[in-house]
């Protein structure tokens, strides 16, 4: 069981960890050459494995530009796909060096379970999946339903909440992996699958029928994702942070990956100029060379492209970004990045 | 000065006091080990800011559980939770061992069976449910289970008190009415009194050699008490039967498909070990025995219950032991399968919640070595009991 290997793992690990070789995870990523990313094990749009193993997806995206930023190659990571359980005890061990695997931000994950979250990048909220021949159109008709969902996930704190609040009864099927939970809701086990709404988007693609099934328009929670490190390292989450940061900047800036040569070239703009890496010498305070954010914007992207090419409308996930929180703040969403200066 | 020198050369070389010495120095060892390991396991968890202690126990856990033995809610502690999932591994355990044991006995018996069909059937039994991994089989009765059955709208039914469904098996509860309690008491007498019946007739054959028929006895007194006691005080027991409402039914007992798969997955793999066990425990019962109790002119159910069972047990018993360790410790794959079982519960859920691993793991690896202790003393008592009197 993996889980209890992890588990096992992280206590023997702070157990045995001797204090003073806590040195800084940048120095030894550099000096390793690479460094170890924690994702899902496949969610399609956010953390996938195609036919080769060759990972992808937004989440994926974000592991590359740290990549990017601290190597000019955004391939030098290895990816680590864990359970939603899993997850929290290989960051803490030191199995991974940034988790970035759709894990929502909460108060209790970031003052006591030892970790550090670097930012946002993606705006979700909890939804609820039902059958089409159910002729159910709103979550408010779930009283006495079964609800099939993840283990150790905000889900679980989320749908008891809601069930709660509105005085309604349900019958909470929780499975420890994500395609388990697929397949049980698929085999008629529960009345609906509650998870993130993109996550629910992403898993709709792995049933049997997908037309046959139907997100409901409830949002009943708020769950901002993002990459996280362990806590007491404020030079690596330094890191992770900007990397995210320069992808949303280079956005509002208008800065893409594909313009972004000639873009330089050129620019008279002294924001471009800095996420260029011409000016300003934004890569010393991070201990990276100055071109770090220009090799993200090149190799990776900027965050619209990183989010139409995984998740947009134009792929299988098919998230509309206009209109969403996850739209920059120029129009109307409340993705909106620190100024990298 | 010589006596001393070689007083003192005595004292050094001699063995119990160099063994005493080792074994302090040993235990000096276990001991600074042990402190290493707490002190440092505290600094390195608050160095990396982890919560530690007990008193998110007392916490509200704010999630649910889908099958619960006790009164549980969002607003239950951590504690409750605990509970919660421990007495599910109890349920499954229990059930499973009961069922195993049953299986068990009866497929070991049937390999030793003269008919070849028969013998065939259990040896292929066992070769085929023990040579595949329990997750698989598992998986295997989980889904095959939920895909045969239909929608709660199309439910199997029984009597309309029995539903069979994808959600679950639903079955009449009981209702406790006024003066059932005496009901209850005079089942656990007459129990008592069917005890002493026993007792009484071993002492009796062993004086005077006449048999008396105490099971047909006390099987009587137990029935006849129940249903003449029922009819007097008016059957106050009734049945709340289960009616679908809305998405599912409601009322009655509910057995979860996960409970039902997982039992059934336990029972059956955990039986095809136990049927080998007891066909080894009779066949190393020797053949003389056999002969020598026809001998004395002992009828066949005799011989099996008076000479080669008893001998059979205590062989059997020891290995049996195991399986239900084995069983009980096995149960935790439950996880895979959504049965809310202590791993499950605690070392999931709460654990992701708290994210106290090395309490809450702990507490888990208590229960598990507790319930394993508790069996093999349990069995241990059986077979002191079953031994033959005089043997070691």
């Amino acid at each position: 069981m993996n889980t209890m290997r992890i588990s096992f793992l992280g206590l023997v690990c702070s157990v045995l960890m001797v204090p003073a070789a806590f040195s800084g995870t940048l120095d030894t990523v550099k000096s390793q050459g690479f460094f170890n990313c924690g994702v899902s094990q496949g969610v399609p749009g956010f953390s996938n494995p195609d036919a080769d193993g060759n990972w992808s997806g937004i989440d994926v995206d974000v592991c590359r530009a740290v990549s990017a930023a601290i190597f000019g190659d955004p391939d030098k990571v290895k990816y680590v796909p864990l359970t939603a359980k899993e997850r929290f005890t290989a960051l803490q061990a030191g199995e991974i060096d940034v988790l970035s695997r759709n894990t929502t931000w909460t108060l209790s994950r970031d003052a006591q379970i030892g970790l550090e979250f670097a930012g946002v990048n993606f705006y979700d909220g909890q939804g609820f999946m039902v059958r089409k021949d159910s002729g159910i159109t709103s979550a408010m008709e779930l009283d006495g339903a079964s609800v099939c969902t993840n283990l150790g996930t905000t889900t679980e704190l989320n749908m008891a909440d809601f069930f709660r609040a509105n005085g309604m009864a349900y019958e909470p099927v929780v499975f420890e992996k994500a395609d388990e939970v697929v397949n049980a809701y698929d085999e008629g086990r529960c009345d609906t699958y509650t998870t993130d709404k993109s996550g629910l988007a992403a898993q709709r693609t792995k049933l049997a029928d997908p037309d046959a099934h139907v997100v409901l328009p409830e949002t009943i929670s708020k769950e901002p994702l993002g990459p996280v490190v362990r806590e007491g390292d404020g030079d690596w989450a330094d890191v992770v942070r900007w990397s995210l940061n320069a992808m949303i900047e280079a956005e509002e800036f208008g800065l893409t990956q594909s313009n972004a040569k000639t873009e330089c070239a050129l620019t008279s703009n002294p924001v471009v100029a800095r996420l260029c890496g011409k000016e300003g010498g934004t890569g010393a305070g991070l201990n990276l060379g100055d071109s770090w954010s220009y090799d993200i914007v090149t190799k990776v992207g900027n965050y619209g492209d990183v989010y139409e090419k995984h998740v947009g409308e134009n792929t299988p996930v098919g998230l509309a970004r206009a209109g969403s929180p996850n739209a920059s703040y120029k129009n109307g969403g409340v993705l909106y990045a620190p100024p990298a200066r | 000065m010589e006596t001393d020198k070689s007083r003192i050369g005595s004292f050094l070389f001699n063995r119990s006091v160099q063994g005493f010495f080792y074994q302090i120095i040993t235990l000096g060892l276990v001991v600074l080990g042990i402190y290493y390991i707490v002190t440092n396991t505290a600094r390195n968890m608050l160095e990396r800011g982890l919560a530690s202690g007990f008193h998110f126990l007392g916490v509200e856990s704010q999630f649910d559980i889908g099958m619960t033995l006790i009164e549980y809610s969002p607003t239950s502690t951590y504690f409750d939770s605990f509970i919660v999932g421990l007495l599910n591994t109890l349920l499954v355990a229990g059930i499973g061992i009961f069922f195993a044991t049953i299986i068990g006995f009866t497929v070991g018996i049937m390999r030793l069976s003269s008919n070849w069909l028969i013998a065939k059937i259990a040896e292929a039994y066992v070769e085929i449910l023990r040579n595949i991994p329990l997750l698989l089989q598992i998986f295997f009765w989980y889904f095959a289970v939920l895909r045969a059955l239909p929608k709660p709208k199309q439910s199997l039914e029984l009597y309309d008190s029995f539903f069979l469904n994808n959600r679950g098996l639903f079955i009449p509860d009981t209702v406790f009415g006024e003066g059932s309690s005496t009901i209850f008491y005079l089942f656990w007498l007459t129990i008592i009194i069917s005890i002493g019946i026993f007792i009484w007739a071993k002492r009796r054959q062993n004086r005077t050699g006449d048999r008396f028929p105490a099971f047909y006895v006390s099987t009587a007194l137990i029935l006849g008490t129940f249903f003449i006691s029922l009819a007097v005080t008016g059957f106050p027991v009734s049945f709340e039967y289960p009616e679908l409402k809305g998405f599912n039914f409601k009322g009655g007992v509910k057995l979860i498909p996960e409970l039902v798969a997982l039992t059934f997955a336990l029972a059956m793999y955990t039986a095809s070990f136990i049927a080998e066990v007891v066909r080894g425990g009779i066949m190393a019962v020797s053949k003389g025995q056999t002969e020598a109790a026809k001998s004395v002119g002992l009828k066949q159910n005799l011989i099996l219950r008076l000479i080669i069972i008893p001998q059979a047990l205590r062989v059997i018993v020891p290995p049996l032991t195991n399986q239900y360790l084995n069983l009980t410790k096995n149960s935790s794959l439950a996880a895979a399968i959504a049965y809310p079982d202590l791993v499950l519960v605690f070392a999931g859920t709460a654990l992701m919640q708290t994210g106290q691993a090395i309490e809450i793991i702990g507490m888990v690896m208590g229960v598990y070595l507790f319930l394993s202790l508790f069996t093999s003393l349990i069995m241990n008592l059986f077979n002191r009991f079953m031994k033959v009197d005089g043997e070691r």
